[in-house]
């Protein structure tokens, strides 16, 4: 188990360095196959009327004239053993791990993403316990109600939440239920748990739902035809004919198969919202990552948007190895090896 | 705060929000509130629920980051409008509605700046007894720090570039923190510590139009932390930073060491201001019109979603000013690309192009703006009216002239060229194919050209010789001032020295020495009145030239707040003047 482990751990490490060189790849080597200069990227970066010669400092200053391989060297040197930074009036020391700083906003990435990671950390944990016990109960249900007005009902609820997209749904939330009815914080109003456990559930709630809508309706879905299959087999029938109780055939036995897709899909769920769930957060302004990394792209802030996109990947890495691992805990039939 | 039963009935009517919005959206919230006499434009020129009451909070929100809270670096006029409630310029915009809101007025000076050297040589008084948020008293020294400062470009790069482009400065200086030790008395000196004197390398008649940019707000040396100073300025103005959560939101409370006597013309009737960045757009329209915010700080006007709701809701409609924004959306039509080298050639598109259809592109009248004839907006003195390639009587093109002009250039069956636009900007990509429709009416063939806004001006359209090779005839395009003024509007977009080889610059397409003899002529002179008759002069050349379509006048559709006093569009910034309100 633990060789399984470090050796999944080293494959993310390797997978991270390759997710990154490719990042690094598309802002700066594919620009310059299309023939930009490092004046023309660093023309990004200056005000609208900024002269040539800002122009050249700035390009000099983000290293743009260093060959790729230089800058690509400087930025992982970087997150090993921090990095200087020149703001001015003095120098300071980012220490590692440092991640740069942002070309627009100058400030040190790490301390960005640290302080966004609880926002979307909370926004994932709360949506994704409605969904997990909203989705499987109702697919649970539906499975064992098949064709019931109380089946018809949930799948249709549930095709609604898959199609809906969150845009539609948030902003109607929102108007509906915080700007008409007031029961409901308005958008933007997010509080850290620690400051305000209170206000912090307050404005995450309606998110959570929203958000929790769309995946709890894929989940019943799934759930409902992972039941339907596992309940015609036959050890099915074998446990009905021992004489276990129907609860104990459909829980333990129909349920627990049924749940080894369901963790699979979760695993991977789980672990993109991690890295921002970037349609709430954008919808309700609460400031994620995911919100941070929309801004980072539309800024062209490659710092930035080199620094969310390692955090989310290093959070798709985990989550499908914890997954992994708990595949042996759902299912005795996997063994960890 | 929170309710918890609401919190309650919250999650059981949430669930049911599905069922809710396939049902719709309902009706728009447009209850008055206070504002029963609230109609269109009531803010637009005067002052709309005048009041004198003092307490509250004004809540803000923008839909982006603030773009630095920096004096030395702001450039955006929303962030300019804002920053005169904690830092004071030398000299500021008056805080009045109407054409008056245009004319400079004294902050930290005692009056406008005199010269008696035309225009070489500026001075201003500062006046006594005006405080840093520590108690200590302002000196011209901190004013020409300040200035002085926010040349260092490598720290602050994206600010104006205005006093390094006058400025006497010495050769290869680089600002306080890296030439250090440097005797700079040759661009700016301070006699005592209540003058300022600016020297500049030339004339520059309308030199009081810098000595109000934000650059020329006090900084204290010893306080200060370079590119880190955002993260708090020290104020000068009735208000200072209580909280700056950087990129999520600020905070600002009374400064106890700003004296009213000391200030002309700020009331600061609130006791604090709210401001959240990076909220959803929408959002913020929603919660604007439910009352639930007072302000888009931003000031560029409603979203498309939010213009169909308030347009056809006469309450809603009752609660918006149309504040004209002293920005033009224009086309370029660039003389370097063939055959539209020939005046005739760029002439025969002046007569074609559909203006009703520019205009549509943008929005209509309330969002877009008015159709356009010349290159300066009507709100900058000096603009002068006038439109030498009418269009008809229904303003969609005069297609008989424009059949004449391709004659005379030798194309008589029209030509085709590319037309460049920011593939972001629905409206630009809306404009080029409005062109393509109408042009295509005499044989002007235009294929669509989407770039990425980010590098537009670098890489494309402001990059001539990627202009040149790909034949970018047209490149749609748009400008706003930086302050109501012919310079400030002109001098970045009808300059042809501005155009550099490496791209970046916003001025594609106009290329002619006479124009740049006129502008050097009118940036010497200190006569107001003929100044603002050069800047006139010189957009009747430029228009000659058909170098540029004018498109739309831009005008933005703003949300009164509901819950505020003093509230009037102050043109200077295109927007709500946010030192005069208060909360009722």
């Amino acid at each position: 188990m633990i060789t399984y482990i470090i050796r999944r751990l080293l494959a993310a490490v390797v997978l991270l360095f390759i997710v990154s060189a490719a990042v690094f790849a598309i802002f700066y080597l594919v620009p310059r196959l299309v023939g930009a200069t490092p004046e023309t990227l660093a023309t990004r970066y200056v005000g609208r009327a900024a002269t040539p010669e800002t122009v050249n400092l700035i390009a000099h200053k983000l290293g743009f004239y260093d060959p790729i391989w230089v800058q690509y060297g400087r930025w992982v040197k970087g997150i090993f053993f921090g990095a200087e930074y020149d703001y001015g009036s003095g120098t300071e020391h980012c220490p590692a791990p440092c991640f740069g700083y942002s070309f627009i906003t100058r400030q040190p990435v790490w301390p960005d993403l640290l302080d966004r990671l609880p926002v979307t950390l909370s926004l994932a944990v709360g949506a994704a316990v409605l969904w997990v016990f909203f989705g499987v109960s109702t697919g649970v249900v539906s499975a064992l109600r098949r064709g019931s007005l109380l089946d018809r009902t949930a799948m249709g609820v549930s095709l609604a939440g898959v199609s809906l997209p969150i845009f539609f749904t948030g902003l109607v939330g929102l108007l509906v239920f915080s700007y008409k009815l007031g029961w409901t914080a308005p958008g933007g109003s997010y509080t850290p748990f620690t400051e305000n456990p209170a206000d912090w559930f307050y404005a995450l709630l309606l998110p959570w739902i929203v958000l929790a809508f769309q995946f709890s309706a894929q989940y019943a879905r799934l759930t409902r035809a992972g039941m339907l299959e596992t309940l015609g087999e036959d050890y099915i029938r074998t446990a009905r004919a021992k004489g276990l109780p129907e609860r104990s055939v459909n829980v333990q036995h129909g349920l627990r198969a049924a749940l080894t897709p369901l963790l699979t899909i979760f695993g991977l769920d789980f672990g993109l919202l991690l890295g921002g769930a970037v349609l709430t957060e954008q919808v309700f302004s609460l400031p994620g990552l995911g919100k941070y990394a929309v801004d980072a792209i539309t800024n062209n802030d490659l710092p930035k948007v080199l620094g969310v996109t390692m955090m989310a990947a290093a959070f798709v890495v985990v989550a499908n190895l914890i997954v992994d691992l708990l595949y042996a805990v759902v299912d005795p039939r996997v063994r960890i090896s | 705060m929170i309710q918890r039963t609401r919190v309650l009935v919250a999650a059981t009517a949430a669930l049911a929000l599905g069922l809710t919005a396939a049902c719709g959206g309902g009706k728009d919230d447009s209850s008055s509130g206070s504002s029963s006499k609230a109609e269109f434009n009531a803010a637009l020129d005067k002052v709309f629920n005048p009041s004198e009451k003092k307490g509250g909070t004004i809540r803000l929100a923008n839909s982006g980051d603030w773009d630095t809270l920096d004096p030395g670096e702001t450039y955006y006029g929303y962030s300019w409008d804002f920053l005169r409630l904690y830092g004071r310029s030398l000299l500021t915009f008056k805080a009045s509605p109407g054409a008056a809101g245009n004319e400079l007025t004294p902050d930290l000076a005692e009056g406008l700046g005199e010269t008696n050297d035309n225009g070489k040589t500026w001075t201003y008084k500062i006046r006594k007894g005006v405080k840093f948020e520590d108690g200590t008293e302002v000196k011209a020294a901190d004013v020409k720090y300040a200035v002085l400062r926010s040349i260092d470009k490598e720290t602050f790069p994206n600010g104006p570039a205005y006093f390094e482009q006058f400025l006497n400065l010495p050769a290869g200086y680089k600002g306080p923190y890296k030439s250090k030790d440097v005797n700079t008395d040759q661009a700016i000196s301070t006699p005592d510590d209540s003058t300022i004197v600016f020297h500049l390398k030339q004339a520059f008649g309308g030199f009081d139009y810098m000595a109000a940019l934000p650059q020329t707000v006090p900084v204290p040396q010893a306080k200060d932390t370079g590119a880190k100073y955002k993260e708090h300025v020290i104020s000068t103005g009735p208000y200072m930073f209580d909280q700056n959560n950087l990129g999520k939101n600020f905070t600002l409370k009374r400064n106890p060491n700003w004296d009213q006597a000391t200030d002309p013309f700020r009331k600061a009737l609130p006791d604090s201001f709210e401001v959240s960045l990076n909220v959803n757009a929408d959002d913020i329209d929603n919660r604007l019109l439910s009352g639930d915010l007072d302000i888009d700080v931003v000031g560029t006007g409603v979203q498309p979603a939010t213009l169909g709701r308030v347009v056809g809701d006469p309450t809603a409609k009752a609660g918006t000013d149309n504040a004209s924004q002293s920005r033009l959306w224009y086309t370029s039509i660039v003389g370097t690309v063939k055959p539209l080298d020939n005046l005739d050639c760029r002439k025969a598109i002046q007569y074609a192009a559909d203006r009703t259809g520019y205009q549509t592109a943008y929005g209509g009248p309330l969002a877009g703006g008015d159709i356009a004839t010349t290159v300066l907006p009507p709100t900058i003195p000096g603009y002068q009216k006038f439109d030498l390639y009418p269009a008809g009587p229904d303003n969609t093109g005069d297609l008989t002239k424009a059949k004449e002009a391709l004659a005379a250039c030798g194309q008589p069956n029209g030509f085709s060229t590319n037309i460049a636009y920011r593939a972001e900007r629905p409206k630009e990509k809306a404009t080029a194919e409005s062109l393509q429709q109408s042009l295509a009416r005499v044989g002007i063939k235009l294929t669509l050209k989407p770039f990425p806004q980010g590098d537009y001006f670098s890489q494309y359209a402001g990059n001539p010789p990627y202009v040149k090779a790909n034949n970018l005839g047209l490149t749609v395009n748009g400008w706003g001032a930086d302050w109501n003024d012919g310079f400030g509007f002109l001098s970045q977009i009808v300059d042809s020295r501005v155009i550099r080889e490496t791209g970046g610059s916003s001025n594609t397409s106009v290329r002619d020495p006479e124009i740049d003899k006129m502008l050097d002529a009118a940036v010497s002179n200190t006569d107001v009145k003929a100044r603002e008759a050069q800047w006139g002069a010189i957009d009747k050349k430029v228009m000659e030239d058909a170098f540029i379509l004018p498109g739309v006048y831009s005008k933005a559709l703003l949300i009164r707040p509901k819950k505020l006093t003093n509230v009037y569009v102050n043109p200077a910034y295109a927007m709500y003047d946010y030192v005069a309100l208060g909360v009722a």
